[in-house]
């Protein structure tokens, strides 16, 4: 598709009942009622000229551009502030109107440098159109007058410029940062005439300034005022590819914008359902890893991990895999084999992998990130509703009344949700926050959470049942909904549980740290308030009752009826891009796609005929429980396609010991990982901007993953998966992701209606799509639970093994940043390094206090299991007793201090609770010398030999 | 007592009123002689308000100063009635009075069109004003 911007209908769409019908230049249009005559003109293809309107924020009226004449009516109103009416007559091109525009398109030019022929924006310029379009000739006021063309440019932001020679004021900047984003870092300095976009304070510039660098003002800009560097370093786009962002589990899509096989940029696609036109940060420029230097491109090979690397053809280096497969095979049996997928892949690339252990190495023993994340969301939410999922879409919380957030932290780790989410808090919805920090949500401008429990890392079980206690006992419970849509007898035994004197709100104050009276007010309002949502994160799951909370969510939520309609549901929030996809794919060793338990006879034999396989009817391995079998022995070869357990997964030495055991680790990703400091076999991956497949995001929702160039390796990752089957002789033949798809939806009830074609032509799917749901369901359990009937489930809160000491007296918990993702892989090679260049420990002030410790001080944070190193940050963010930090960089690896406790169903690693000292340093810590060495070691590649 | 407890001292007199920005930052300019930097950012974290929007109001207005300017100041309307009373004929005077000692500040009507040119020291406006009797206005400043 060659180059176009993206459609702008100049005001945002109106969703109203009532429909009106008016002309507009003779042509009859019918819109909702609200919606404004510049929208109409655009919805029957005209185009009124405009410079301060644009569809994603409202309308303004400020620019005096716009205006039409409406028969009947006086003047020449802004057709961006007049809403459409039954009967009007328009007319938006009239010698008058002509007249009008000119003489104000000459003021603007009269303070505009006209340099379009060396201007970045030549050919891509609202207001290079506007003159056009209003047929501006000459400037009658000159160039003579004062101007601002002498203004200096701002270049502070590591991705956009502000130029503001450039500026027509318009605000379209500053509204994009009010309304789309809601950070409001934007504002309009002075006045008259001395107007001037600011970022921030007359001290500040962008870099400084409250910018979370969203992009939102730079697509709002209708000039190069704010513009990508990219755009002025490679020039203007030649053709765009929609595709979905590769980050978190918000499943944003975007336009890529290309010129050849470069990319200029990504901008929000409108049209997508997840992000509705808005980005951040990561999405929108931390692209850049894609072509960066340190990415491996060829295969590597050797015998042991103390050689070096040796670059093979890829025919070498899949001979070489095949043949030590096969030999641990023949020797071990094939449960000494196992894969892991990667929820960073497609929805066919991780299909393909798992395929690739049952029916390949013959093994169940496949596990997928997941299981570090979100597995207790799949248990709880599988156990209380049927169902592994969330059960809403996002446009949802725009219908909640009170949000209840636990243990997530959206603005940082799902930024573009969390902007739609601090959209309804403005209006009015009510918000409680469950955290052991002060994270923004708590207070951020206009944003403040009515009530914030700030728990003992730990006590997310004692919490949530004070709150079910307070809501039986008070009576507050939905008995409608309760009685026809749950199970009777399990909701007895649950509301006599959680009544129990035990479970009040007083008597757990001592164990949660949260005042009775505060969780007594925000049981209360939750119960009360109207349309109760429950948004969640890591912050439930990685702990020893991870799988416990869940079901305790859903207890609440199935307790005041806040089910199966808007603007209600429990919603996990997915950290990374598929990992919805992932669990539903078949990754866990137990199940098949669809979470059909593989010891189902009949379940098994639809695969086994579709493949022609014999399958184990036996679950396999567990991450954790691969890494102790490797250490006794009895696992020997692992193929981990993009994943870095070394770094994310807990108790790195141990991770670190697993894998030096092995004998075949096979690493499929875009860089030599830490994972990498022990594998035997490196196959080079593909980013997504080179691969077609399908993500899963957080809402169900799958969209089109859409190749923009081609690989740099030569392979799309499920190729890389496919030749790796086929040197092992399983003669695969797909020719592309689609007929991978063809076969989920074959095998897997629940995608039976999803195809390639279907997406395409309608954007996206919400799972279920089957006959049940023809075309998907955006909320679930509307008219019963997936189930049958929910499923009260008594939730006892057992204290974790790992507690606090006179040696180890603060508890760590652990998080991410906005600008940095997961273990960094990608985002550590960008310009986002610019927020966040190292790990820091969060320490409250009374602690950092009785330990000497000031902000930037080097400390040594320990535990049970292991010390690292890093700077500390004195805040009060954390309670006193709660250190927190970020886990992005490997030099801080800071999973060498956390534990192997895990969730007691699942085994999802209790990363949020480890008991700690933190004491001033001067050095690295001897893991991380003796770790720095072996990695430098381990990443070495031979030269290549000469030719003879 | 430093700013940053004084302005707190401000903040907390308004506590509960709404809209609280303008009357705050007319207390914290006639206390403090300037709405600095830092003072703005005090306020948007007390109201919740992000740095740019406070910035965005208080530098709207001319009133407030970013630094403190201890000279007294004089307004002199320069607005049409004034200007076509004779008012720009005694600019050059008034500069030359006013020299670095006293500020002068345009400002656009008094509320006096009929009596200009108008100028305003303190709280008091003076009418009628001829170049001396602007000059020794300012000189009484």
């Amino acid at each position: 598709m060659t180059y176009e911007r993206q459609k702008d209908f100049g005001t945002p769409e109106v969703l109203s009942e009532t429909q009106v019908t008016l002309s507009i230049d003779g042509r009859e249009v019918t819109v909702p009622a609200g919606t404004s005559v510049m929208r109409a003109a655009a919805e029957c293809g005209g185009s009124i000229p405009k410079l301060c309107a644009t569809d994603n924020v409202k309308a303004f009226g400020s620019c005096r551009l716009c205006l039409v004449e409406i028969e009947g009516r006086k003047g020449t109103p802004a057709s961006c502030t007049t809403p459409a009416e039954q009967g009007m007559i328009v007319a938006t091109q009239t010698p008058r109107l002509e007249k009008l525009r000119r003489g104000v398109m000459e003021l603007y030019i009269s303070d505009h440098p006209l340099d379009c022929l060396t201007c970045s924006a030549n050919n891509d310029c609202e207001l290079q159109d506007q003159a056009a379009a209003v047929g501006l000739r000459d400037v009658r006021f000159g160039y003579d007058g004062a101007d601002h063309l002498g203004a200096p440019t701002d270049t502070s932001n590591p991705y956009f410029d502000f130029d503001p020679s450039k500026c027509i004021v318009c605000s379209r900047c500053v509204r994009a940062c009010d309304e789309v984003q809601g950070t409001l870092a934007l504002t309009i300095d002075g006045r008259g005439f001395a107007s001037m976009v600011s970022a921030g304070q007359t001290t500040d510039d962008f870099l400084s300034s409250e910018c979370v660098s969203c992009g939102a003002c730079v697509q709002a800009c209708p000039t190069a005022t704010l513009q990508e560097k990219s755009v002025k370093e490679i020039g203007k786009p030649e053709r765009s590819v929609v595709t979905t962002c590769a980050y978190c589990g918000v499943g944003c899509t975007f336009r890529a914008e290309m010129r050849g096989e470069q990319l200029v940029r990504m901008v929000p696609w409108k049209d997508g359902k997840a992000n509705r036109g808005h980005s951040c940060v990561k999405g929108r420029f931390a692209w850049g890893y894609a072509n960066h230097a340190d990415r491996i491109t060829s295969p590597m090979v050797r015998e042991s991990i103390h050689e070096p690397w040796r670059e093979v053809s890829w025919v070498e280096a899949l001979e070489f895999t095949a043949g030590r497969l096969r030999t641990i095979r023949e020797e071990s049996g094939p449960r000494a084999l196992g894969g892991i997928t990667s929820s960073r892949c497609t929805n066919e690339e991780t299909f393909l992998v798992q395929k690739l252990v049952r029916a390949g190495f013959g093994s169940n023993n496949v596990d997928t990130c997941a299981r570090v994340c979100h597995s207790p969301t799949g248990y709880g939410l599988k156990t209380t509703f049927g169902t592994s999922a969330g059960t809403q879409d996002f446009d949802s919380v725009m219908h909640s009344d009170v949000v209840l957030v636990i243990g997530a932290n959206p603005t940082d780790a799902h930024p573009v949700f969390a902007s739609r989410m601090k959209r309804r808090l403005r209006q009015g919805a009510k918000l409680i926050v469950i955290d052991p920090r002060r994270i923004d949500l708590v207070r951020s401008p206009h944003i403040a959470a009515a009530h914030h429990l700030a728990l003992r890392p730990g006590t997310n079980v004692a919490v949530l049942t004070a709150m079910a206690h307070v809501i039986v006992t008070v009576g507050l419970v939905d008995e409608t909904f309760v009685a026809e849509r749950c199970e009777a007898d399990a909701f007895e035994e649950w509301s006599r549980f959680v009544a129990e004197e035990r479970h009040s709100p007083e008597f757990l104050q001592d164990v949660t740290g949260v005042p009775a009276q505060t969780l007594r007010e925000a049981a209360r309002l939750f119960a009360t308030g109207g349309n109760g949502a429950i948004y969640y994160g890591l912050g439930v799951t990685e702990h020893s009752q991870g799988s416990s909370t869940v079901m305790a969510i859903a207890n609440l939520a199935m307790a005041t009826g806040n089910i199966g309609r808007p603007g209600v549901g429990v919603n996990p929030l997915r950290g990374q891009n598929n990992v919805q996809g992932a669990c539903d794919m078949g990754s866990f060793p137990h199940e098949l796609s669809g979470y059909r338990h593989i010891s189902d006879g009949d379940v098994r034999s639809l695969f086994e005929q579709d493949w022609k396989v014999t399958l184990d009817d036996e679950p396999g391995l567990r991450i954790p429980n691969m890494l102790d079998a490797a250490l006794d022995g009895s696992f020997r070869a692992i193929y981990i396609q993009g994943e870095d357990i070394l770094q994310s997964d807990p108790d790195t030495r141990h991770v670190a010991a697993g894998l030096a055991a092995m004998d075949c680790v096979i690493v499929h990703d875009l860089f030599l990982n830490e994972t990498a400091n022990y594998a035997h076999v490196f196959l080079p991956g593909s980013t997504f901007l080179e691969k077609d497949g399908t993500f899963t995001n957080a809402e169900r929702r799958m969209q089109l993953v859409r190749k923009v160039m081609e690989p740099a390796n030569g392979m799309q990752d499920w190729e890389v998966t496919q030749a790796l089957a086929n040197a092992l002789g399983l003669g695969w033949d797909y020719t592309h992701p689609s007929q991978v798809m063809d076969e989920i939806a074959r095998l897997t009830p629940t995608f039976a209606g999803v195809s390639f074609d279907r997406l395409e032509a309608e954007g996206s799917l919400q799972w279920p799509v089957n006959e049940a749901f023809p075309d998907g369901a955006p909320v679930m359990h509307e008219a019963g639970f997936v189930r049958g009937k929910g499923l009260f489930v008594v939730t006892d809160y057992v204290p974790t093994d790992e507690k606090t000491g006179p040696r180890f007296p603060l508890l760590l918990t652990t998080g991410r940043i906005l600008s940095q993702y997961n273990v960094g892989a990608q985002t550590r090679r960008t310009a986002n390094v610019v927020w966040h260049e190292e790990d820091v420990l969060e320490v409250h002030p009374t602690d950092a206090e009785n330990r000497g410790l000031k902000s930037g001080d080097w400390v040594r944070l320990a535990s049970r299991k292991g010390e690292t190193t890093l700077r500390a940050k004195v805040t009060d963010r954390v309670a006193p007793g709660v250190v927190y930090t970020t886990f992005h960089h490997p030099e801080t690896q800071a999973n060498v201090v956390t534990t192997d406790y895990s969730d007691w169903a699942t085994n999802c690693p209790e990363y949020k609770v480890t008991a700690v000292q933190v004491a001033p340093s001067n050095g690295p810590s001897d893991w991380q010398e003796n770790y720095a060495e072996l990695s430098g070691r381990s990443r070495r590649i031979a030269p290549a030999e000469p030719a003879e | 007592m430093s700013d940053q407890e004084r302005i707190a001292g401000i903040v907390a007199e308004h506590e509960g009123r709404e809209g609280p920005l303008l009357p705050l930052l007319r207390d914290i300019q006639a206390e403090l002689g300037c709405v600095s930097a830092e003072a703005e950012a005090q306020v948007a974290q007390a109201l919740n308000l992000s740095r740019a929007e406070v910035h965005g109001v208080a530098s709207f207005y001319h009133d407030f100063t970013e630094r403190p300017d201890p000279r007294p100041c004089v307004e002199i309307c320069r607005a049409e009635a004034c200007q076509a009373r004779g008012v720009e004929a005694l600019m050059q005077a008034a500069r030359d009075a006013a020299g670095d000692r006293v500020r002068l500040a345009d400002v656009y009507c008094l509320g006096l069109c009929s009596v200009g040119p108008n100028a305003k020291l303190d709280d008091a406006v003076h009418a009628r004003l001829d170049a001396a009797g602007l000059v020794s206005l300012i000189e009484s400043a």
